[in-house]
This record gives C-alpha cells, sequence and structure tokens, in this order.
C-alpha cells in the first residue's frame, strides 16, 4: 500500500514526459506539413503559368485570323478586254484592279504601274469570281458586276498592325503609295471589317487571305474515324481476351511486355512502318485518310488494350464469380457483366487514345501526308490534309499572313481535343458505376 | 497423398461403384436411416501451386438438410465448398484430385460442363453480390442464360417465386426495376439467394452467407436457411458455432486442410470424439 502514491507519480511524470516529448516534434512536423503543402500549391502555380502563357501565345498570336478585312468592287465587264473563245486567258485581275483605282479617282499611266500595284492589294479570288460569272452568264458581258472578297493578306496585315508605316519602305511588303490607297479605302468605308467565315468554309490555299481549315478538319475526322472503327474493336478484344481467358503462362507475359513496350515507342517509328508495310507492300494511296488511319490505329491500339485491361481489372471479381455461380460460361460472365461495367473505362481511355492520334503529326510526315491539299477530300482513299499537319504545313510557309493561321489552326486542333476529352469525362461521370 | 487416407476411402467406396445401383440403394435407405446422400466425397486433395491446401477429404452430405462447415480461418472449408461447383476451376493454379459424386455422377468428370453443374449446384458468397442491374434483371438472368422461360409471363412467374422463397417478395414487389445494389446488406444476400434459387439448383453453397450482415439480417437469414432445407440440400461454411448449431443439422469440423470429424451437429457440439474439435468448440483456439 505504502508504495502505490509513488508508482502513481512515476506513471503520471512519464505521461508528462511523452506529452513534452510528442510537443516538442509537433512544431516541426506542422513545418513539414506546412512545407509540402506550399511545395504542391508551387508546384501547381508553375503547371497553371505554363499553360498560361501557352494558350495566351497561342490565343494573342491567333485570335486577328478571325478578323478578316474584305471590299466590293463594281467592275465594268468591258466587251474589248474579254476574249470571248479564251475566258480563261483574261487578265480579270487587272479589271478589278482598275476598277478600285477608279473608286479611288487616280488615274493610271500608261505602263500600268498603279494597277499592278493596286492588284496586289487584292485576293485573286475577285479574277476567279468573275471568271465563274462569265462562264455562268455569258450576257453579263458589256454590263457591270459586283464582286466582294478578301484583301490580300498584305493588306490585310496592315490593317491590323502587322506591317507598321512607321517601317522603313524597303523593308515592307507595301510601298508608300499602297499604304496611302489602303487608308483612303478604309477612310471611304469601301474596307469592310467582319469575321472570318472563310477560315472554316475553305481549305488550304497558297493565297493565305483564301486559306482554311476546313479541310483539314474533314481530314482529321475521316483518318479519326479509320482509327475509332481498327483501334478500338481490336484493342478490347485483344484486352478482353488476354485478361479474361488467356492462360497465364510465359507467352502470355511476353506479349503483355510487349504491347506495353509498343505503347512507349516513339510514334515516328509507326510513321516508318506504315512507310514500310502499308505504302509499298500493300500499296495502300499515299498521304490518305485511309493510310493515317492505319498507322494511327497501330499507335493508339497499345493504349487502348491497356486502358481496357485496368479497366477490366477493376470490375470486382465478386461479380464474375456471382455470374459463374448461376451457371453463366466465361463468355456470357464477360460479355454480359464484366464487359459491360468496365465500359466507361474502355470509353474513356478509347477517347483519350483517339485525341493523342488526332494531334500526332510525326507518323504523318512518314507518310507523305505533308503534301498541300487544296481541297476536302472526297473519299477515304483520297489525298488530305489533317489539322496538325496543317500547322506544320503553315508554319513552314514563308508569308507573314500563314504565321497567324498557324495558331488559328492550332486553336481549331485545341479545340477538338478539348471536345473528345469533355466527352471522355461525361461519359466517364455518366455511365461509372461504383460498389 | 497419405497411404491413410486413400486405403480408408478404398474401404468405403466399393459397393458404391456402380452409380444407379448406389442411387437406388441410397434412395431405398432414406426411408428408414435419415435422409440420403446427396454429394459423397471421397480423397479429395486440393492443391495450389505447390501448397496443398485439402489433405485427403472425405464426407457424405445428405439431401435435404443444412450442413455446416466450421473450422479455423485457412483450414480449407471454403476450399472445399468451392470444390463442389468447380468454382476453383476459375483459378488457374488451382488443381482438385479425387472424386466429389453428386446423385453418384462425378462432378469433376469430363463429360460434366461446368455450367450445367453451377446451374444444379447454386452458390451464395461472403460478401453480398448482386449484379449492378435492377432487381428484376438479377433474378431473371440465371433463367434467360439457361432459358427456362419461354416467355415474359414465365419469367416473371419464376422471378416471383424465387423472391417470394427467399422471402423478399413483400419488400422488393414495387420497386422490382430498381437496382439490386441500392438494397440493405441482408436485402441484397436474400436477392442473391433468390438468384441463385431461380435457376432449380438442388444444391446450394453458402460461404459465409452472415458474415458480413447485422445481428437482425443474420436472423433472418438464418430462417430462411431452416425453410429452404425443405427443398434444398444446403452447405453452408461458417465462423460463428452458434449458427452452425441454429441452422444445420450436421457439422463437418476443418482444421489445417484435413476434415478432422463430422456427424449430427448436437452429437460434435455435445460430445465430440476428437481432441481438436473439443478445443475448437469451447473457444480454446480458432
Amino acid at each position: 500500500m505504502t508504495d502505490l502514491p509513488i508508482t502513481t507519480t512515476t506513471a503520471s511524470d512519464r505521461a508528462r514526459d511523452i506529452r513534452a516529448a510528442v510537443e516538442s516534434r509537433l512544431k516541426t512536423r506542422h513545418a513539414s506539413e506546412r512545407r509540402f503543402k506550399l511545395y504542391g500549391q508551387l508546384a501547381i502555380a508553375i503547371a497553371l503559368s505554363f499553360l498560361v502563357v501557352l494558350l495566351g501565345r497561342i490565343v494573342t498570336q491567333g485570335a486577328s485570323t478571325f478578323v478578316v478585312h474584305s471590299i466590293s468592287v463594281q467592275v465594268p465587264l468591258d466587251p474589248a478586254r474579254i476574249d470571248q473563245t479564251a475566258l480563261e486567258g483574261v487578265n480579270y485581275d487587272i479589271m478589278v484592279a482598275d476598277a478600285v483605282l477608279a473608286k479611288l479617282g487616280e488615274k493610271d499611266d500608261d505602263y500600268g504601274t498603279k494597277s499592278e500595284a493596286i492588284k496586289d492589294l487584292m485576293s485573286p479570288d475577285f479574277g476567279f469570281q468573275l471568271l465563274n460569272m462569265i462562264k455562268a452568264d455569258s450576257s453579263l458581258i458589256g454590263k457591270t458586276v459586283t464582286v466582294s472578297g478578301p484583301l490580300r493578306a498584305n493588306a490585310d496585315l496592315y490593317f491590323k498592325g502587322e506591317i507598321k508605316r512607321s517601317s522603313p519602305e524597303e523593308e515592307r511588303t507595301l510601298s508608300n503609295q499602297q499604304l496611302d490607297w489602303l487608308d483612303a479605302l478604309k477612310s471611304s468605308g469601301a474596307v469592310k471589317t467582319g469575321f472570318n467565315f472563310g477560315f472554316f468554309t475553305k481549305s488550304d490555299s497558297t493565297e493565305p487571305e483564301q486559306a482554311g481549315v476546313l479541310g483539314a478538319v474533314v481530314g482529321s475526322a475521316m483518318m479519326l474515324l479509320v482509327t475509332a472503327f481498327l483501334a478500338v474493336p481490336i484493342g478490347v478484344m485483344a484486352a478482353v481476351y488476354l485478361e479474361e481467358f488467356a492462360p497465364k503462362n510465359s507467352w502470355t507475359d511476353v506479349i503483355e511486355v510487349n504491347i506495353n513496350n509498343l505503347a512507349a515507342v516513339p510514334s515516328i517509328v509507326y510513321g516508318l512502318l506504315g512507310l514500310g508495310l502499308f505504302i509499298n507492300t500493300l500499296g495502300v494511296p499515299r498521304s490518305s485518310p485511309l493510310l493515317g488511319g492505319l498507322v494511327l490505329a497501330l499507335m493508339a491500339l497499345p493504349t487502348v488494350i491497356i486502358a481496357t485491361r485496368s479497366s477490366l481489372k477493376a470490375v470486382p471479381p465478386s461479380i464474375r464469380e456471382a455470374a459463374l455461380g448461376v451457371g453463366a460460361s466465361r463468355t456470357q460472365a464477360v460479355f454480359h457483366h464484366v464487359l459491360p461495367l468496365a465500359m466507361p473505362g474502355v470509353m474513356t481511355g478509347s477517347i483519350l487514345a483517339l485525341a493523342h492520334a488526332l494531334g500526332e503529326t510525326a507518323p504523318l510526315l512518314m507518310i507523305g501526308m505533308v503534301s498541300f491539299v487544296p481541297g476536302v477530300p472526297h473519299g477515304f482513299d483520297q489525298a488530305a490534309t489533317v489539322l496538325p499537319v496543317q500547322v506544320f504545313i503553315w508554319e513552314n510557309a514563308s508569308e507573314r499572313a500563314f504565321h497567324e493561321r498557324t495558331a488559328a489552326a492550332i486553336m481549331v486542333l485545341l479545340v477538338f481535343m478539348i471536345l473528345m476529352n469533355a466527352v471522355a469525362i461525361i461519359v466517364r461521370r455518366r455511365f461509372e458505376r461504383r460498389w | 497423398m497419405t497411404p491413410n487416407g486413400s486405403s480408408f476411402s478404398r474401404s468405403v467406396m466399393p459397393m458404391n461403384r456402380d452409380d444407379s445401383a448406389s442411387h437406388e440403394a441410397a434412395t431405398a435407405s432414406a426411408a428408414t436411416s435419415g435422409p440420403s446422400v446427396k454429394i459423397r466425397a471421397r480423397d479429395i486433395n486440393v492443391f495450389y501451386g505447390e501448397k496443398q491446401a485439402l489433405f485427403d477429404v472425405a464426407i457424405d452430405i445428405p439431401e435435404k438438410s443444412v450442413t455446416s462447415f466450421i473450422g479455423p480461418s485457412g483450414c480449407g472449408k471454403s476450399t472445399f465448398l468451392r470444390c463442389m461447383n468447380r468454382m476453383n476451376d476459375t483459378i488457374p493454379i488451382c488443381r482438385v484430385t479425387g472424386a466429389i459424386e453428386m446423385d453418384g455422377e462425378d462432378v469433376n468428370d469430363r463429360s460434366i460442363d461446368p455450367v450445367v453443374l453451377r446451374a444444379r449446384v447454386g452458390m451464395v458468397f461472403q460478401k453480398p453480390n448482386p449484379f449492378p442491374k435492377s432487381i428484376y434483371e438479377n433474378v431473371a438472368y440465371g433463367p434467360r442464360i439457361h432459358g427456362l422461360a419461354t416467355g415474359k409471363d414465365e419469367l416473371d412467374a419464376i422471378v416471383e417465386s424465387s423472391l417470394r422463397r427467399a422471402g423478399l417478395w413483400d419488400e422488393v414487389s414495387d420497386r422490382l426495376l430498381q437496382p439490386g445494389t441500392g438494397l440493405s446488406g441482408g436485402q441484397q444476400q436474400r436477392l442473391v439467394i433468390a438468384r441463385a434459387i431461380a435457376v432449380g439448383p438442388e444444391v446450394i453453397l453458402m460461404d459465409e452467407p452472415c458474415s458480413a450482415l447485422d445481428p437482425i439480417a443474420t436472423a433472418k437469414i438464418e430462417e430462411l436457411i431452416d425453410e429452404l432445407r425443405e427443398q434444398f440440400c444446403i452447405v453452408i461454411v461458417t465462423h460463428s458455432m452458434a449458427q452452425a448449431a441454429r441452422v444445420s443439422q450436421r457439422t463437418a469440423f476443418f482444421h489445417m486442410g484435413r476434415l478432422v470429424e463430422s456427424g449430427a451437429t448436437d452429437e460434435i457440439f455435445t460430445n465430440p470424439r476428437d481432441s481438436r474439435t473439443q478445443d475448437y468448440i469451447t473457444g480454446r483456439f480458432g
């Protein structure tokens, strides 16, 4: 009994010691917690700032593409200047230039220097419009017709402030006189500023003001269609077999390792494969959506397989047992229960693989999709261009006006991708089941 | 395989080699000496890769009664249960030797399709595992894949009678199209039992069916098991000796992969022959 108080004191002493020890470490523990939180926030801030810089640069560079300066001109179709036997050979551009010159109230000299200078400000599209009008209705000859269209890219750039009067005349593509004319046209209200619908309704062109992304968008869509129809069914079936049916032995291990490795193979290698196999051996038409789709399907396949396998793995084994327990065969268990439950993951993985394929450029350069294609592809075996390659082509172009279009095409590509990712997220949210 | 085990089985088996004769003999003897044997297992050895999980298990499981398997964790009772509907087939490294005869037919025979076998031997798992589909679909799935119903009306009738026999009809009849996963744990387990009943099995295997349930839900399941015993041969694996005592007529005690003792439940619990059984049921280990 006598030593009982002593033991209680020592016990409370020990408790106090433990508390003191814990409290002395508490400070450093809190500090390290705060530090790690800060690191995390810092990392996110850096990542976000990169994103802002990237998107900001693309948007500021590309936004001006969506504005276009256009003009309407009344052109008198002088029968003396139109050789009806050779409509294609008539110099319509000069007729348009003369009409603009008349509008400016200027008289040309004998050598036609002024109208040549005006011609450089007008899109060649005006000439084609006149040609098509006359071809359609030759009675127009002798009358005055109205044509409207964009100014040439250089003039457009001047209005957008890309070409400055302050820079020395010999360093710019427009002379002082041309700038004077443009100012005069602008102040007279003849030049209209509007939304550049042409960028979305036209395909690639050698003239920047005529160039649009329609061909590339259609080409990309057709190519993705081929990729999706090949990569998704083949990938899903391969994954289902490997995950649910294949015996687990060294062969399947080898296959698994190889699939995982394929996902990490540089994409240009797939381009080489496409060149060697599809073009040289199988004779698939060069630079067609079919060919691009085949190559990208090869590239997307490992990703689809891996995504499908992991979502099959995520389905709880109790579901398989439940199905087998009521007497379903393995195939029934997989196709009635496991695969439907894995479908949201399969869809998400497939869409992300397709989005990745959409942005792929390198393998397409190898298979000749880098060519200039001025129209919308009419079939899967026709020459086509796709968005990332269009970006690549325009970036390499020498005209300055193509550079803003490069950024604008990137914006279209990004919108395409954001839409696909959004679909992936919606699919996941909408159909994901929880256990 | 130990010589001891095989000699035991040989001494018991010869008279039962002729399937039809043994079946008739069993049925005839049922009238006089208790229920006939539904499942007869002899020499069952199970290997997971190199590791042996069951050693020479031999047991007779009677028709239309509840047999419970008890024993400490890892003693092989669930493994043995899964031999009876060949669920172990799904584990690639698992190998089963020996004979399990249901009505005199070896379930491991090449001519037996596990799909058919599992329709005859239903299974209820530890954790309620309804399909993430509607209550109706959960019950209708089995009959549908086996082609047990010719029309919608017939299928509806099977679903209703299965749910009734599982004691769930009154609780869910107004929400058959709602997901089965939305039910409570006890209801889910009864739904799973209804799903097993729907394909018209002869045997129902239950692998710790109440381990994830609260006492009230457990009582309901036990009550249900007692009712179902009149139509089915039920084998239940349980960790609760009280449950074994409550629901089963026969009990088998497993220990370290061996069947130590089996017999009438009251005998096992009141007068065990083996000291290990004695130790286990008195709570000295396990």
